[in-house]
């Protein structure tokens, strides 16, 4: 179990963005990050991952203080994270950042199965470099394959929706789907219903706080009275 | 061959499989012509002054090779050599060169290859070299200083893929080409410079022949107190297109000036050129750590992957 207790972080010009956060992400569970623009999910998610360090509070991995692990010793710990905005590299090809997620060389078969799950054609990207060439929607589909390589016990994507089409998503879907059929825990940062209707646990952040939390059944009907909900109102919902 | 040959050239040009393989191939060591063989498709010939060679590669050779690697052992040798490339209308061929030079601490030594490239019409090279410098890192002074002059007819095609990863104490590359009409340069530069090394590169090329092309990618990493320059004039003279980059990380006291020029004279002519120069993005570094790889690997994947 991964829990944050009482997780406060402000900005280096003074902005409080974390303002006393606490949480608990289940074991095996996808659960989904929801909440207005600018209320501390993303935040949330780096502060997890390491690559924020919070000026107060205390984040445990299992019962064992992790807080004073930075990005690479949380990550050798299996949490990964997917960034919302890909990084991109030049020189460093598809293949390498890959293989470089998994940890290991791959065999073609591997790589190959990795790309196709973000509706990548493995043999049309796979040596191409991860640089300025690669659209919005590509970078960002390989910046997430680079993650699910890692088959890590925690995998957080911030975002996975952002710039990526209609039927690559569905096949996204389809890859978190199988994660969780695998054991491993998700978290999501996310607006998109479909990813609601995936989730096991459903988490509000707004303000810097936890707004609510609870099963999907419980949290997914409450968001349609969420006034700052980023949801259309209209879209029908499926529990 | 000395053993230190050995383990240069198989640095600069994988010398063993190419023995192997039948290709054309010359061996140069210390100032001196040591081993020559020619093929079907390339004729390797002495010149008459002993300055160097002359290479043929016969007119609609396909897939031909020819190596000519050549290594600097020991302190003292300052070796000018001079090889002119005749490639003949419609070959295509590789051509594998470069220089080892292995000096210890307090020892100098220089090589410089002047290479001059004739491509007959609708001919495509593929030239392939590498610079390295081995021994002593204290007080030497190894020097490679290659010039490639590149003369490309109509419709021929020149890919020159150049590299100088570290070792080197002072390096002038210079690289002077006319192009003819439909004629096509592409350059990929790879440099890294260590300690207090210094490297100046220096491009040179006029588009004299319609629909020529010329791209010039330049990739340099300058480490601790070592300095580069970058300087090129791309000058087009006909419709032409035009493309010259720097990309240049920093680490430690590296530094980079960077110098592109542009001269259109011709309203036709398309020119562009782009120089970036900093330290590794800290966003690039925190990507690679959240695979679990510190600061440091995360560095040295970059950098790898950069100057591949």
């Amino acid at each position: 179990m991964l829990s944050l207790h009482d997780i406060y972080w402000s900005t280096p010009d003074g902005v409080p963005i974390l303002k006393g956060l606490s949480l608990d992400v289940p074991d095996g569970a996808l659960t989904v990050v929801t909440g207005p623009n600018g209320g501390g999910k993303t935040t949330t998610a780096k502060v997890i991952a390491g690559i924020v360090a919070p000026t107060s509070g205390t984040i445990m991995l299992d019962g064992v203080d992790v807080t004073d692990l930075d990005v690479t010793g949380r990550a050798r710990k299996g949490i990964s994270y997917s960034f919302q905005i890909p990084v991109r590299f030049k020189g460093i090809r598809v293949r390498d950042l890959i293989e470089l997620g998994a940890g290991h060389a791959l065999g073609e078969e591997e790589l190959c199965s990795t790309l196709s799950k973000v509706g990548l054609c493995p043999k049309d990207y796979k040596d191409r470099e991860v640089d300025a060439t690669l659209s919005g929607g590509e970078a960002k589909r390989i910046e997430i394959a680079s993650v699910l390589a890692r088959h890590s016990r925690i995998s957080i994507f911030d975002e996975p929706e952002a710039g990526i089409d209609l039927w690559s998503f569905n096949g996204l879907i389809e890859a978190f789907e199988e994660m969780k059929k695998e054991g491993g825990t998700q978290v999501i940062i996310s607006h998109q219903e479909r990813m609601f209707q995936i989730a096991d646990h459903i988490i509000v952040v707004e303000d810097g706080r936890v707004a609510r939390e609870g099963t999907r059944e419980e949290v997914l009907p409450t968001l349609f009275s969420f006034r700052h909900c980023p949801m259309d109102a209209s879209v029908e919902v499926r529990l | 061959m000395k053993k230190e040959s050995e383990a240069l050239l198989e640095l600069v040009a994988d010398w063993k499989g190419i023995r192997e393989s039948g290709c054309a191939y010359s061996i140069r060591e210390d100032g001196k012509g040591i081993e020559r063989m020619s093929s079907d498709d390339v004729r390797i010939e002495p010149k008459a002054d002993g300055s160097g060679l002359d290479i043929y590669v016969r007119p609609g050779a396909k897939g031909a090779k020819a190596a000519i690697p050549a290594c600097v052992t020991h302190a003292g040798v300052n070796d000018l050599v001079y090889n002119d490339f005749h490639i003949g209308e419609g070959a295509d061929v590789t051509i594998i060169a470069g220089c080892g030079v292995h000096v210890k601490n307090g020892e100098e030594a220089r090589h410089s290859g002047i290479h001059r490239f004739f491509l007959a019409p609708r001919s495509h090279v593929l030239y392939e070299e590498k610079h390295v410098g081995r021994g002593g890192d204290r007080g030497t002074k190894r020097s490679i200083d290659p010039v490639t002059e590149v003369h490309l007819d109509e419709g021929s095609f020149l890919e020159m893929d150049t590299s100088q990863i570290g070792g080197v104490d002072l390096s002038t590359r210079k690289t002077v080409a006319t192009l003819g009409p439909a004629a096509k340069l592409v350059v990929k530069e790879h440099l890294l410079t260590e300690g207090d090394e210094r490297v100046t590169t220096d491009f040179d090329v006029v588009m004299e022949g319609a629909g020529s092309a010329v791209d010039l990618v330049s990739r340099s990493v300058a480490r601790d107190h070592s300095h580069q320059e970058y300087r090129s004039r791309i000058r087009g003279e006909a419709p032409c297109t035009g493309h010259s980059e720097c990309d240049a990380i920093l680490t430690g006291q590296g530094c980079v000036l960077a110098s592109p020029a542009l001269d259109a004279l011709c309203e036709d002519a398309s020119l562009v050129h782009e120089a970036a120069i900093g330290k590794i993005a800290g966003e690039q570094i925190m990507k690679l750590r959240t695979f679990g790889l510190t600061e440091e690997e995360a560095e040295a994947k970059i950098i790898e992957g950069f100057l591949r």
